[in-house]
């Protein structure tokens, strides 16, 4: 396993990595195959963006706009590029990048918690205490892993209190969270200077080689040391430059907006363009249960910039194409505007965007009542749906089963996939 | 008053402000019992070593059947660990250790678990393990679910050493208010979107007390054990009549249990039944105190099969019978002989349900004695010696361990509820998002799971980590570098810190080699320090062993 030659303070943390991999994971490819990356259009093996909007954001103040009415509540709605689709007035920018994709305005849920809400629209299955279901972007990297990839394959960035788990496809398959995308990849970074970590490396193989006596065996099965050494890779990688937005011009950092979610959306473009497959940025306080109009605008001003940039970005560098957007929270907001001029959850008939990576574009699935006196909407879509359609959209069987710890098959989604949207 | 002094007054007022903060949290955070060091006192009695010894016979058969050779006896030092991880969650202090050392007299083992028993932190980590197995992790809905008192109060009961029979009776049919009756939460997790899911109670009381997954019964007949729907419907039928007001949880006796048929749509009307045993059920009392007697009757062997499996469990980090909840039923005693459950749950049941004594017994079995170490290293033996206990297992720690642990090793004083406010507020803010990084394992934390990247990562280079890892004057790393010791002296006393072991001829020569071509003192904090990250990264101190 770890062999002690291998530790020389005349070759760099890099090499030692590099023998590290070779020797203990034959299995990883070396180096990174740049042709995948490079592919472009519909070649490319496709990509998720999952923008979540934690809190629960309102679909009158987003998506699904009922200006004018009892409901409505005081804002307006603007025409966007897709003919016949009109969004809130706080998304202006948005409003001309929106072609391709398409809104959903009939999301329905039974889960009207936060943290319920969140774990059944984030794995597509509500949760319950024998199982925790992994989330979609768990199920991409297990399904579909990329073994060109040093460093994660499963991304969350932005604070969140339920970032994406693997559930019962294992811990290992956790998104990898970067709290402060675009400032700080946090843990990636060695604490001290190449001569020390060398030593530090050496003094580890010394004292792990002393526990190994006698459990040969047992310490190989723990995996340990391999875990260590893939982490060392990734520290060392070319491909963590996916997360330094400093590479990019100024003008172009600008319009993601200076926010910790707009920086999150240009490395999310970046780790795209990398090969990453499964990402999820973080976009949390949408839980205007008081002063629900303002809370709103303050969000919009980090959405709006963040998302439309996104959706520009991947479509000039060829991206959209393999690379499918989805931006959702947990549940809506109620149409009754509450006398704290907050909206409460509403679970029933509320919005988000879906698009790219092949999917439908210029689509607009259910409406909502004008009134807010029908709580169930037209064509009702549960998040199981769209993931069974996300699925396949990936190439990926959504129907395949996999057996849960418990001995119970289940499969990766039980939903049907969405025909206006394929 | 004079502009200047106002102004310092209100310079002044953040200081005074993050006082409080800190002064309320270490205060919330602190343990409502003062601790009074009691006299380790002996669990007296020949039923003890009876049952002890019938363990040992019991695994010295199986072993001469299997022909397994059970590993050597483990060092003093590593028992000493393995009983702060799983009483404490936490590696023994330095403090501790030489406690230990100075000991004298038999029976150190024993009277050392003692102590640990009677310490606190006993009562915090061990109720966290069980509420984790009654109620969850989720925090749930606030406004009618309060984890925090649930945990409390169990932790009182387990301070208290409650019978464990009486505990969980408490648990399933205790009414009144989830803040004034904490125990009331076991029945308000289960609420969801306002309604109160009494399947969800159905299948979390079979499961943490009886040790079997019901659940899936609930939609279907079980596919292969014998669990069927309509078991299901007659146990949940026994929660059809608890309501959850504003006064909280009550009893309405006028409320009749009903089902939809999955079939014909109808609503039926089922009547509380139990699948066994049903001579176990008492006539008087609620229909969840019915039930309640009925799941810990003396009878109903599965309630002490099931309660002792999980204190093996929590010992050994895995159950004596994996998963934890999912045993086997109990087979008949005059058929055949009994297994390592019937033996421990006769003793659990003879003696009041007596935890702390269950612990003592387990300790005192050979399992828990033996080295994981092994002379053997071909996988087949190794997995066949470790699955007959033969061989101690090597346990991956379960997040609170490592943290506690790390938070334990950066200071030679022991962490507990003696320890200053600004060490407890420390490792009360530090485990939270500790644990948070480090992946939460949730309510099936005896089950095996592999280590992550991102883990290695943040013990590597996290915050945390570099915090206890940079030598001060107050922590241990720093006070270690400038104690005035031999080097040799100073290498042993960081393995003991962090690994509770004293360091092989190896890794000494290793160490001293560093020290002594050291030219000042700056270069040896820094040799302590790197000495000291390869300890915190080393395989062997996030495993038990």
């Amino acid at each position: 396993m770890f062999d002690s030659h291998f530790l020389s303070s005349k070759i760099n943390r890099r090499d030692l990595c590099k023998v590290a991999v070779g020797g203990t994971l034959s299995f990883m490819l070396p180096g990174f195959d740049l042709i995948a990356a490079q592919k472009r259009g519909a070649e490319r093996r496709k990509s998720v963006i999952i923008l979540w909007m934690g809190g629960g954001p309102s679909q009158l103040e987003t998506w699904d706009p009922h200006p004018g009415t009892a409901i409505g509540g005081p804002g307006n709605a603007i025409k966007t590029v897709v003919p016949g689709l009109q969004i809130s007035d706080m998304y202006p920018l948005l409003a001309e990048q929106l072609d391709t994709m398409s809104v959903i305005r009939s999301m329905v849920s039974k889960e009207g918690d936060h943290e319920r809400g969140t774990k059944y629209f984030k794995t597509g299955y509500r949760p319950e205490p024998t199982t925790v279901y992994p989330a979609l972007g768990a199920i991409i990297t297990h399904q579909a892993p990329a073994s060109d990839l040093e460093i994660p394959q499963h991304i969350s960035m932005g604070n969140t209190q339920f970032p994406a788990r693997g559930g019962y496809l294992g811990g290992h398959l956790d998104a990898f969270r970067v709290q402060d995308p675009g400032n700080n990849i946090g843990n990636m970074r060695a604490g001290v200077e190449s001569p020390r970590q060398n030593r530090r490396l050496d003094n580890l193989n010394v004292v792990s080689q002393a526990f190994q006596k006698g459990r040969v065996i047992q310490t190989k099965k723990t995996l340990h040391q391999s875990t260590i050494d893939r982490a060392l890779t990734m520290m060392s990688s070319e491909q963590l430059r996916a997360f330094e937005i400093e590479k990019e011009p100024e003008s172009v950092r600008k319009a993601y907006g200076d926010s910790s979610f707009g920086r999150g959306c240009l490395v999310a473009c970046r780790l795209v363009e990398q090969g990453v497959h499964s990402i999820e940025v973080n976009l949390s306080g949408w839980d205007s249960h008081a002063n629900n109009f303002t809370g709103h605008q303050t969000q919009a001003a980090m959405l709006d910039p963040a998302f439309s940039s996104l959706l520009k970005d991947l479509k000039a560098r060829d991206l959209l194409d393999s690379t499918i957007v989805l931006c959702i929270g947990e549940f809506g907001r109620t149409p009754k505007i509450n006398p704290l001029e907050g909206r409460d959850h509403w679970p029933t008939g509320f919005s988000c965007i879906v698009g790219g990576g092949g999917l439908k574009g210029n689509v607009i699935i259910g409406e909502t009542d004008p009134t807010g006196k029908e709580k169930k909407p037209t064509e009702p879509v549960q998040i199981q749906d769209l993931y069974a359609t996300i699925l396949q959209k990936l190439n990926i069987d959504y129907k395949k089963e996999l057996i849960s710890p418990i001995g119970r098959p289940l499969a990766l989604s039980d939903g049907t996939p969405i025909p206006k949207l394929i | 008053m004079k502009p200047s002094s106002h102004n310092w007054k209100i310079a002044c007022l953040p200081f005074f402000v993050v006082g409080l903060v800190v002064s309320l949290v270490a205060w919330a955070s602190n343990s409502p019992i003062n601790s009074s060091p009691k006299s380790p006192a002996l669990t007296e009695g020949t039923s003890f070593t009876n049952t002890v010894s019938q363990v040992d016979q019991f695994f010295d058969k199986q072993w001469s059947e299997k022909e397994t050779a059970p590993s050597e006896i483990a060092d003093d030092l590593i028992l000493l660990r393995r009983l702060s991880l799983a009483l404490h969650g936490t590696i023994p202090s330095l403090e501790e250790i030489r406690e230990f050392e100075n000991m004298q007299g038999e029976n150190r083992i024993e009277r050392w678990t003692q102590k640990l028993l009677e310490d606190r932190r006993f009562a915090d980590y061990f109720s966290e393990r069980l509420t984790r197995a009654y109620v969850g992790v989720s925090q749930g809905q606030f406004v009618i679910f309060r984890r925090d008192r649930f945990k409390a109060w169990l932790s009182e009961q387990i301070q208290a050493n409650a019978p464990y029979d009486e505990l969980v009776r408490t648990l399933i049919s205790g009414e009144g208010l989830w803040t004034g009756d904490p125990e009331t939460n076991y029945i308000t997790q289960a609420v969801a979107d306002g309604n109160l899911d009494r399947n969800k109670l159905t299948g979390s009381t079979v499961r943490a007390f009886l040790g079997q997954r019901i659940d899936c019964a609930q939609c279907h007949d079980h596919p292969f054990d014998h669990w069927k729907q309509t078991d299901f419907e007659g146990l949940t039928a026994f929660y059809g009549q608890v309501e959850i007001q504003i006064l909280g949880v009550r009893q309405n006796k006028k409320l009749t249990y009903e089902v939809e048929d999955r079939e014909t749509l109808k609503k039926r009307t089922v009547s509380p039944q139990v699948p066994f045993l049903s001579e176990c059920l008492p006539q008087e009392g609620t229909l969840r105190e019915k039930l309640a007697a009925w799941v810990t009757h003396p009878q109903n062997r599965r309630f002490e099969r099931a309660s002792v499996n999980r204190i093996w469990g929590l010992l050994f980090g895995v159950p004596y019978i994996n998963p934890v909840d999912d045993l086997p039923a109990p087979t008949d005693l005059s058929q055949s002989p009994p297994d390592l459950l019937d033996i421990l749950g006769q003793d659990f049941r003879v003696n009041g349900y007596d935890i702390k004594r269950m612990i003592q017994i387990i300790v005192a079995s050979q399992p828990f004695h033996l080295s994981s170490t092994s002379a053997n290293d071909e996988p087949v033996p190794i997995e066949r010696a470790t699955g007959d206990w033969a061989l101690f297992p090597l346990v991956r720690l379960r997040p609170e361990q490592i943290i506690g642990s790390m938070l334990q090793a950066s200071s030679l004083k022991t962490i507990d509820q003696n320890s200053n406010i600004f060490m407890r507020g420390r490792r009360f803010f530090s485990e939270i998002d500790f644990v948070r990084e480090y992946g939460d394992l949730g309510s099936d934390e005896l089950n095996d799971f592999p280590g992550t990247i991102p883990q290695a990562l943040l013990r590597m280079n996290g915050e945390f980590a570099r915090d206890n890892g940079s030598a001060s004057l107050l922590n241990s790393v720093g006070r270690i570098a400038r104690f005035d010791i031999s080097d040799k002296k100073r290498i042993e006393t960081c393995f003991l810190v962090c690994l509770t072991r004293l360091p092989t001829a190896l890794e000494s020569e290793h160490f001293v080699k560093q020290y002594q071509a050291a030219s000042n003192q700056n270069q040896r904090i820094k040799i302590t320090e790197d000495l000291f990250w390869a300890l915190y990264n080393s395989p062997e101190f996030s495993w038990n062993h």
